[in-house]
């Protein structure tokens, strides 16, 4: 049957543009895994461990087997990527393998499967606007909306003109009984609002740092009506132990 | 001769379903005619309403210091050389006798889990062994084991130091996810604490045994919490699962045996240890047993993380700590009840079950991490779950095919189901897609993301097809795939394939 297809197509060019069998929109992946050589990301730009930073580097290295020096690319890429204004440049990747004296190919592996590397510049003040269930549950969607607006309405994914804020949407960050949350550099903001979150942008764009943590006023994750538990004073050393350990 | 012996298990099988269905009905009459003369039941136990004093976890909201002095003031440290010289064998045995099972969602039996380790003849294995702590809190719902890690750090690295100790590991290695840069820097600190009192390092706690805890942190991937996947993420590669067997007691990290429990489970070991397995084994039904973090979210009117005893019914874990369902118990749509890739729960089935892992696995969920989701009547529930198929989509590792392309395929239903962009028979199609990812994978991801729609098919399927029907109802007939009948141009040929010249079958709503 397909084989008569040609045939018709051929006739009129309206109707191929109408054909719908293998009409797919071309949808990019979120991110480009590949690396393209551009004038702010090449490996000719030099980068190194600053002296701080080496000191760390050996620190974390010797956490692991002498043998096993590569266990330690996810926390130099780390390292590499809060020395380099938070993003993780080719040349940040390479240094890494250097010093771990591994193939520069393994680093690129590790850097685009976790989404923790941002392989392109980010802004200032990188804003992670959890997406997933509980927090859409509890509002997050309005709070996406109220950063992207606030922002002068900038798409997830995009850095403001000024360079001070880049948003992203992100799956669960493990803060599901204070949703709505969102993450400005490492930094958990939680229980928001539109007017708490719209505060908190306005305190980051004149340069301060708002207290982390719930912003509706109660103490981490506890009940904000009151506690139903641990209300007493905790119990000391050898409390309620069996004999032999009282 | 095979086809005899079929033929009889097959007269067996009929004759013993004759009798089940004769026996359940007489049963149920011999009950209601139950006389003076029957013992009476057994008093009914009602679980939950645990004790502060009984709790494991004494600063879950961070209202004390976290550090070593507020922490041995709360009983931390507390004669911990005298656990080690226990042994290995005691350890474990507190551990067994105190029914605990995973807290990170399986619930597999820690006593026995740990026990692999120690195989006859471990001495004679020179190769290092290693406890690697699954801090990778990741699963939506989820956010207990980042109140230990900043609350109650001491009694994760103490429990490490138990653990390994009832398993001979040399070393703990704690993965922190990486977004937990607050948490990770708690647990450090305690560490730092904890090397300087003398209780970690060579001689730990004065033991004569050597001991280390290493904190590493991830770069944020859902699928490291899967313990080979942590494994490979550990070693510096991708988050990848690896096949098993071998398992990791034979070959985990570094290639060396390895064993990786949740943090709740090595924390709550060293108290264990120290009131008795009786006391813990005192909570919870049989089997069940313990006190457990729950963490719920969603629409309650106080969400918030808190510790109860097991098997307490899902309705006074809401009603009691935090402060009943927004809009009232009436206005409940469902609950899923241990983290997103479990499937949802009815309002009805809601009001009966425990909060354990046997009842809830009777009520065709599971328990998991005991992150309860709870979802009202303003819930878009089908949009609620395709959320969750579009994070298992951009969450799996992309190293198995059923799950790398049926994830985004259920993920590109799922989406077109939330607005009823479909073919009736399309439900049954995706229902069929998760049957086969589920149990075709390495790793329970591609289960975990075909268990949430085959809930919400279960018991909000009259909610999709009523989409489809209005989809329907105003742009006409929709093909396979999303296609409206109106577009296709009749001059062409149209595969069949695609459904759009067939009838809708007669909806069952």
């Amino acid at each position: 049957m397909l084989s008569r297809l040609p045939r018709s197509l051929a006739s009129s060019s309206k109707v191929a543009q109408r054909r719908f069998i293998s009409t797919t929109t071309r949808r990019r992946s979120e991110a480009l895994f590949a690396h393209r050589d551009t004038t702010y990301n090449n490996p000719k730009i030099p980068f190194e461990f600053n002296a701080e930073n080496v000191k760390r580097a050996q620190a974390i290295i010797a956490k692991y087997p002498p043998q096993y020096k590569k266990a330690a690319v996810i926390p130099l890429l780390d390292l590499a990527q809060r020395q380099n204004n938070g993003w993780t440049s080719i040349s940040a990747m390479n240094h890494v393998a250097t010093v771990l004296e591994m193939p520069p190919m393994r680093v690129y592996e590790v850097a685009t499967f976790y989404t923790m590397f941002n392989r392109e510049p980010i802004g200032k003040n990188f804003v992670q606007v959890c997406t997933t269930t509980p927090c859409v549950l509890r509002g997050s969607t309005e709070i996406l909306d109220t950063v992207c607006n606030e922002l002068g309405g900038i798409k997830p994914g995009q850095t403001t003109k000024d360079g001070k804020f880049t948003v992203i949407e992100v799956e669960c960050q493990g803060a599901c009984s204070n949703a709505p949350m969102m993450v400005v550099g490492d930094d958990f903001y939680e229980d928001l609002t539109p007017a708490t979150t719209k505060k908190i942008l306005d305190a980051f764009s004149r340069g301060d740092k708002p207290k982390p943590g719930p912003q509706s006023g109660r103490l981490t994750s506890e009940n904000s009506a009151g506690l139903t538990a641990l209300t007493s004073k905790p119990y000391g050393p050898g409390e309620f132990c069996s004999p032999e350990f009282q | 001769m095979f086809r005899s012996s079929s033929a009889a298990t097959q007269t067996l099988l009929k004759g013993l379903g004759s009798a089940t269905r004769v026996a359940r009905p007489f049963r149920a009459k011999l009950r209601s005619q139950r006389s003076f003369a029957t013992v009476a039941d057994p008093p009914v136990r009602r679980y939950g309403g645990l004790k502060d004093q009984d709790r494991i976890f004494t600063n879950v909201y961070c209202k004390h210091d976290h550090g070593i002095k507020g922490a041995m003031s709360r009983g931390d440290w507390h004669k911990t050389k005298e656990i080690l010289l226990k042994g290995d064998s005691w350890i474990i045995q507190s551990i067994k006798d105190s029914g605990l099972r995973g807290r990170g969602g399986a619930g597999f039996p820690s006593g026995l889990k740990w026990s692999f380790m120690n195989k006859p003849n471990w001495q004679q294995d020179p190769r290092p062994r290693y406890l690697v702590v699954n801090a990778d809190e990741g699963e939506p719902g989820t956010c207990k084991d980042r109140e230990i890690l900043r609350g109650d750090p001491h009694k994760l690295v103490e429990g490490c130091l138990v653990a390994g100790r009832g398993m001979n590991a040399s070393a703990a290695y704690i993965y922190v996810r990486g977004e937990f840069y607050q948490e990770a820097s708690h647990l450090q600190q305690a560490i730092d604490e904890a090397y300087a009192a003398g209780f970690l390092g060579k001689n730990a706690c004065g033991s004569g045994y050597d001991f280390d805890v290493y904190v590493h942190r991830g770069a944020g991937a859902y699928i490291c919490g899967e313990e080979t996947a942590l494994i490979e993420s550990l070693e510096g590669k991708q988050g990848k699962p690896r096949l098993k067997p071998p398992f990791p007691a034979d070959v985990g990290l570094f290639g060396c045996p390895t064993t990786v429990a949740n943090v709740e489970t090595v924390a709550v070991a060293p108290t264990i240890c120290r009131r008795g397995g009786s006391w813990f084994a005192s909570f919870g039904r049989e089997r069940n047993q313990g006190t457990k973090l729950f963490c719920i979210s969603g629409h309650v009117n106080n969400p918030c993380v808190i510790e109860e005893e097991m098997s307490i019914p899902l309705k006074d874990l809401i009603d009691k700590h935090c402060g009943g369902v927004v809009g009232g118990w009436d206005n409940l749509l469902g609950i899923i009840p241990g983290g997103c890739s479990v499937p949802v729960l009815p309002k009805d089935t809601c009001a009966e079950v425990l909060m354990d892992f046997d009842s809830l696995k009777d009520a065709q969920s599971g328990l998991g991490t005991g992150a309860v989701i709870v979802m009202n009547k303003s819930t878009d529930i089908v949009s609620a779950i395709a959320r969750f198929s579009q994070f298992y989509q951009h969450e799996s590792c992309g190293q198995c095919t059923p799950c790398r392309e049926g994830t985004t395929w259920m993920s590109k239903v799922m989406k077109r189901l939330v607005e009823g962009r479909g073919h009736q028979r399309e439900i049954d199609m995706l229902l069929e897609i998760t049957k086969q990812i589920e149990g075709r994978t390495i790793c329970a991801l591609g289960d975990a993301a075909a268990w949430p729609i085959q809930g919400l098919m279960r018991h909000f399927r009259p909610e999709v097809e009523r989409r489809i029907a209005e989809f329907q109802a105003v742009h006409g007939h929709v093909g396979f795939g999303g296609h409206l009948a109106s577009a296709v141009d009749n001059t062409l040929a149209v595969p069949d394939n695609l459904a759009l010249r067939q009838p809708e079958p007669q909806s069952r709503v």
